[in-house]
């Protein structure tokens, strides 16, 4: 789950990262107010989910409260990435000296939190990894020993931080730690961290990234959720305890488990079909999950055909069958549907789907050879 | 022979008591596993499954009173870490973590902790382990495998029982099958299984199942390229997944042009690894 830049600093500002006086508004009315409260110029920021707000021309600079107003106005009104703009930050503007990147992952290969810190801030980061790996001091992180005191100075050494702002710098490195520890981040990134023209630093822009699995203990987070921008679909898919994901194709798939799923799509791939979503049912699905993502999947105007494979284990095959023939009663359709039953109770699914006009197949590449043909309209 | 699981484990089942372990232990007792018992706090003294398998409060009491020398977890991710610890604290040398949705920061602590102990944890959030004729951890269906010499590591669940499955109707067996999860984290990895499957008598082909995410795959390719005699085949999931979407497993995920198939299926043709276009083509190369 991804948090906004407004919603992450103010995490950042709690574990002592200074952060520019600021708030948000969701009107240019608002925008103004707040304007005239922090007195002077400030930063219109829109509070989207994605990347490239700046080029998007998503970030303005405003020197007076009206000129706030306008350009709040502006940016609601924009799109960024398909994706509707309904909240901006206005922050008192700084004078910036220096850009610094701040910022805290997971390294899955290293099995630890790395700490990553460049001189070369303000800028995409990937773009500084790829061209300039060398700019980017990495630090891994003992998961339980935590970040330590030498560490830091490894970081502020590496980056030829000026020594006067060393001390600032271990409040700040230490107070992104806690924030990536507390809140089960897999992101916690400050980019830039700025050095002001008085010489202090500050943290002007914020990104974190909430473990999903780690929601049921995050839950004043869960509940900021943000869900502009998500599928509608997927969204349904989820309130089922089913995982949908839309793409581009015109074969629905209903398949049991994330591997087979996928190999699913790609044996599509190979016979010349295209996949309309990766749908997984979950281990143990019951009736009702298997009628809500049949209708998830038909909701999708794509859909030529449909392709059940389902490999019974811990779910079972006349479940599943019984969940299909309940959706078929309810949503009339003269789709063609493709279905390959294997494992546990898959007999007495084949036996509840007889009364069906349901294509049946034995092996995988039957199934997917059928499917591909039904959505051509050959079958 | 076989690697992990055989005739001389002796299986706790952690979390006896909930839906999921009590039909599960049900199978595994019904296949022949030798499960000496069961935990659950609050419930030591009982007996489940009519009077098969003894309760214990905690896996220390049920290794005092059972001998117990492997664990299979059961337990909901919010206290699956602890089932994990609690395990490797009793000297339990092989943990099986079946649960899913872990916290990855408590995978990462969880691992720090067990690896100084010498302790061995296969997953988490996978299907477990299954040596076919012999023993059965975890939840794979034990009646799409049959004994043979063929080893098999995946990353995947039901993936994995479609690969087994294709085997069984070319006839071809396999020594011991290991789900070792779908998560960024676990325990267990391809390399380590490799290398098991590589020193086993009876295994002579190793079936490896990989998946879109992280590098692990890359690695594998690079170890059987130095280290394995035996010939290993491939398949990897995900070829068509669009990048920066999460494909289920918490551990699928293309990131930062990172851990695609093509380079994965590239690195194992690179090490000699053919690698089958479907789960059905990894059987027939192996028939051939």
């Amino acid at each position: 789950m991804k948090l906004h830049e407004y919603q992450s600093k103010r995490i950042f500002a709690k574990f002592g990262v200074p952060i520019p006086k600021g708030e948000v508004a969701t009107t240019p009315e608002e925008a103004k107010k707040i304007a005239q409260d922090l007195g002077g110029s400030v930063v219109v920021k829109s509070q989207v989910l994605v990347g490239g707000r700046g080029k998007a021309g998503g970030i303005k600079l405003a020197k007076s409260p009206d000129e706030a107003e306008k350009y709040a106005k502006e940016i609601l009104d924009l799109e960024i990435k398909g994706l509707p703009v309904n909240l901006v930050l206005i922050d008192e503007a700084a004078e910036i000296n220096n850009e610094i990147y701040l910022g805290i992952t997971n390294d899955r290969g290293a099995r630890m939190p790395v700490f990553m810190a460049s001189a070369a801030g303000g800028v995409d980061i990937e773009e500084v990894a790829a061209t300039t790996p060398e700019k980017i001091i990495k630090v891994h992180i003992h998961p339980l020993m935590g970040l330590q005191n030498y560490q830091v100075l490894d970081l502020a050494a590496g980056i030829s931080l000026p020594r006067a702002l060393w001390k600032e710098f271990d409040v700040i490195a230490k107070g992104l730690w806690e924030a990536y520890k507390n809140n089960d981040a897999t992101l916690a990134e400050i980019n830039p961290l700025i050095i002001t023209a008085d010489n202090h630093l500050k943290a002007v822009d914020g990104k974190m990234v909430i473990d999903d699995n780690a929601l049921f203990r995050q839950k004043e987070l869960n509940e900021q959720r943000d869900l502009t921008g998500e599928n509608e679909a997927e969204l349904k898919a989820k309130e089922s305890d089913l995982t949908f994901i839309k793409l581009d194709g015109d074969i629905g798939c209903m398949v049991n488990g994330a591997g087979l799923a996928m190999a699913t799509m790609d044996i599509l791939d190979q016979y010349g079909g295209s996949p309309a979503n990766f749908l997984d049912i979950g281990g143990g699905a019951d009736e009702e999950q298997v009628a809500a993502a049949l209708r998830i999947i038909l909701e999708d105007e794509n859909v030529k055909a449909v392709l059940f494979n389902i490999f019974g284990g811990i779910t079972r095959g006349d479940q599943v069958a019984k969940g299909i023939v309940a959706a078929l009663k309810e949503i009339k359709t003269d789709i063609p549907m493709v279905v390959r039953l294997v494992g546990t109770n898959s007999e007495e699914g084949r036996e509840i789907l007889a009364e069906t006009k349901m294509i049946t197949a034995k092996t995988l590449s039957e199934a997917a050879k059928k499917s591909v043909a039904a959505a051509k309209g050959e079958l | 022979m076989s690697i992990l699981i055989n005739k001389d484990t002796r299986l706790v089942v952690q979390g006896v008591t909930g839906s999921q372990g009590l039909f599960h232990t049900k199978r595994m007792l019904d296949y022949g596993t030798n499960v000496v018992g069961g935990t659950r706090p609050g419930k030591g003294g009982e007996w489940v499954l009519d009077g098969k398998v003894p309760v214990f409060d905690t896996v220390k009491i049920a290794v005092q009173a059972t001998g117990a020398n492997t664990s299979v977890i059961f337990v909901p991710a919010a206290y699956a870490p602890d089932a994990i610890l609690e395990a490797a604290d009793a000297d339990i040398k092989l943990i099986i973590c079946l649960t899913e949705h872990i916290p990855v920061q408590d995978m990462m602590r969880v691992r720090k902790y067990l690896d100084p102990m010498g302790a061995r944890l296969v997953g988490p959030n996978c299907p477990g382990i299954l040596t076919p004729g012999v023993s059965s951890v975890g939840i794979i269906p034990s009646n799409i495998a049959i004994p043979g010499n063929v080893g098999v590591v995946s990353r995947s669940g039901t993936l994995t029982y479609e690969v087994l499955y294709a085997l069984k109707e070319l006839g071809i067996g396999s020594s011991t099958c290991v789900g070792i999860g779908g998560d960024p984290i676990n325990g267990t990895n391809f390399i380590d299984c490799l290398q098991l499957f590589e020193d086993d008598p009876q295994t002579d082909k190793v079936v490896m199942i990989g998946e879109i995410g992280g590098t692990d795959e890359e690695k594998a390719a690079t170890f059987i390229r130095e280290n394995m005699t035996k010939p290993v085949f491939g398949f990897i999931a995900g070829k068509t997944a669009p990048p920066g979407k999460r494909m289920g497993h918490a551990g699928a995920i293309v990131e930062g042009g990172e851990g695609t198939a093509e380079e994965k299926i590239k690195a194992l043709n690179a090490a000699g690894v053919p690698v089958a276009s479907n789960p059905e083509e990894i059987a027939e190369m192996i028939a051939k």
